[in-house]
């Protein structure tokens, strides 16, 4: 039996299909696009109309952050962002919650949320500044109500998620109702809680530029509109970056809360 | 304090998972339960702490619990239910911050119930980093913070390897000589059944009634690993049990 002249090794048949974390690869995908495209409208195989020459949109860039309008644009975009996110994530996980621990706000809300969910919320928009006024306040409204429904869904998946083993275990000690809530549900819920996140504020980022178009002077969509308009590539793209970079940098913020509230994680 | 069980019966919708049980649990003892998978050992467990409800019958609190006692009825759970996020010193805290103990009249508990199941140098290590039989020496430490008039313990060995099984039966055992506790001790297990139980009750297969109440008169001290008198006992009660299990083996699940 044991004839090792035909021994052969195991062929190795396990390995893949397990995420692993490469650092700076993200990085050298965004430097070889730019520069492809870079060369190729630099030796004119991409005419300036298709694509613009991402050193020209650098230099647009430069000079909005010269002229003071980078200011100018970005910090009314960013206050709309972060008033009309609070509110709607605000709101939103608390009627997750209750959604969540109490039967009769779910039979009652759900379908609700189910009905609100799937609207544009952007079509609501003259709706909003006949409520709430052409000024901020319709801005702010659009972007709390966008982000409300996500941040609903997630919350109170995530506090039905929660390990019942837990709650017992905190009923079982005399633990009270609303310590429960705050010491095992709440913390319980914060995985999806926060994943939640990351598609709310994306959400909202998209709602801020949306509002801009419809009726703003100065914001990061009044300006990308306007460039828009005027066929501006350069200026157009200047603004796409100054949106994606926003993106990239909320997405980093989660990551660092998940970082630092979710450290008991395996 | 004793618990009586008074004819206790219970169904889940037309599925009789329980008839007429009545049972004492003396102070100072522990009453194990064994019976094959299915005749309701932890929906008994549950009635006892409060847990769930019976439909037929009564669970008496005879006398009252002792003065400092917390939380007289406190479970030790199968699966552990530690909380994840917090280290083994806030999981002993958190069943202590309800009945506002804190600052040193905690940091006092907690330090002997560390010491009492040899935690001392984990306290602020969190529950992933711990080995399971670890964790439920932290939850037995939870448990012995609220001092406990009657621990309610459902399988609490079965999710261990054998061998850290071998090691908490040793600490349970020290654990109950140095301040013998009241114990309500459910377990698939008659091994430990046998290490551990004053009076070792059997229940049949559902609907789990009471067949038999084994009482071994050897302390708790002297029993040993591969006891030649307590394989004795576990060969009766495996011969009471085996037709039982087989069947309850061979049953469809339609609850």
């Amino acid at each position: 039996m044991s004839d090792f002249t035909k021994a052969k090794s195991v062929r190795f048949r396990g390995g893949g299909f397990a995420p692993k974390s490469h650092k700076g690869i993200g990085l050298v995908a965004f430097i070889v696009l730019i520069t492809l495209a870079e060369i190729g409208t630099r030796y004119g195989y991409i005419s300036a109309l298709t694509l613009p020459r991402p050193s020209d949109v650098l230099a647009t860039f430069q000079q909005l952050y010269e002229t003071g309008l980078l200011w100018k644009h970005l910090l009314p975009s960013l206050s709309r962002l972060i008033v009309g996110a609070a509110l709607g994530v605000t709101v939103g996980i608390g009627v997750g919650v209750l959604i969540g621990l109490f039967s009769y706000i779910r039979a009652g809300l759900v379908p609700l949320v189910a009905a609100i969910f799937p609207i544009p919320k952007i079509a609501l928009l003259p709706l909003f500044i006949i409520w709430f006024g052409i000024d901020e306040g319709s801005k702010y409204a659009l972007i709390a109500f966008g982000t409300f429904t996500p941040t609903v869904v997630a919350t109170y998946g995530a506090v039905d998620n929660v390990d019942r083993t837990l709650i017992r275990m905190g009923q079982s000690f005399g633990l009270s109702w609303f310590s429960i809530v705050r010491k095992i549900v709440l913390p319980g819920a914060m995985p999806g809680i926060l994943s939640g996140l990351r598609i709310s504020l994306a959400i909202a980022i998209i709602l801020l530029v949306a509002a801009e178009m419809l009726g703003a002077e100065y914001g990061i969509g009044a300006y990308i509109l306007e460039a828009g308009s005027l066929y501006d590539l350069e200026r157009l793209f200047a603004g796409v970056v100054i949106l994606s970079v926003l993106g990239v940098i909320v997405s980093a913020v989660i990551g660092l809360i998940e970082r630092v509230l979710l450290r008991w994680r395996t | 304090m004793d618990i009586r069980l008074q004819s206790v019966s219970h169904s889940y919708g037309e599925t009789e998972v329980m008839r007429d049980i009545t049972l004492d649990i003396p102070s100072g003892k522990i009453v194990c339960i064994v019976g094959p998978s299915g005749c309701g050992k932890s929906t008994l467990l549950r009635f006892i702490g409060g847990l769930e409800k019976p439909d037929q019958g009564d669970i008496l609190q005879m006398g009252e619990p002792p003065r400092n006692c917390l939380n007289p009825l406190t479970y030790i759970f199968q699966d552990f239910a530690l909380l994840p996020w917090r280290t083994v010193w806030g999981n002993i805290s958190l069943v202590l911050e309800d009945h506002d103990i804190r600052g040193t009249r905690a940091k006092t508990i907690i330090q002997d119930v560390l010491t009492r199941t040899k935690l001392s140098d984990f306290a602020h290590a969190l529950p992933k980093q711990l080995s399971g039989g670890m964790k439920q020496r932290v939850a037995i430490a939870r448990a012995l913070a609220v001092n406990p008039a009657v621990m309610l313990m459902d399988e609490p060995l079965s999710a261990l390897d054998s061998q850290t099984r071998e090691l908490l039966m040793d600490d349970l055992i020290a654990l109950w000589t140095r301040t013998p506790f009241t114990a309500v001790y459910v377990t698939h297990n008659l091994a430990e059944a046998v290490r551990l139980g004053h009076s070792i009750v059997v229940l049949s297969r559902r609907p789990g009634q009471i067949r038999e109440i084994v009482t071994i008169d050897k302390p708790l001290a002297d029993r040993s690993y591969a006891d030649a008198d307590l394989e004795a006992q576990q060969k009766h009660l495996w011969d009471l049990m085996r037709d039982e299990a087989r069947a309850a083996d061979a049953e469809l699940i339609n609850v």
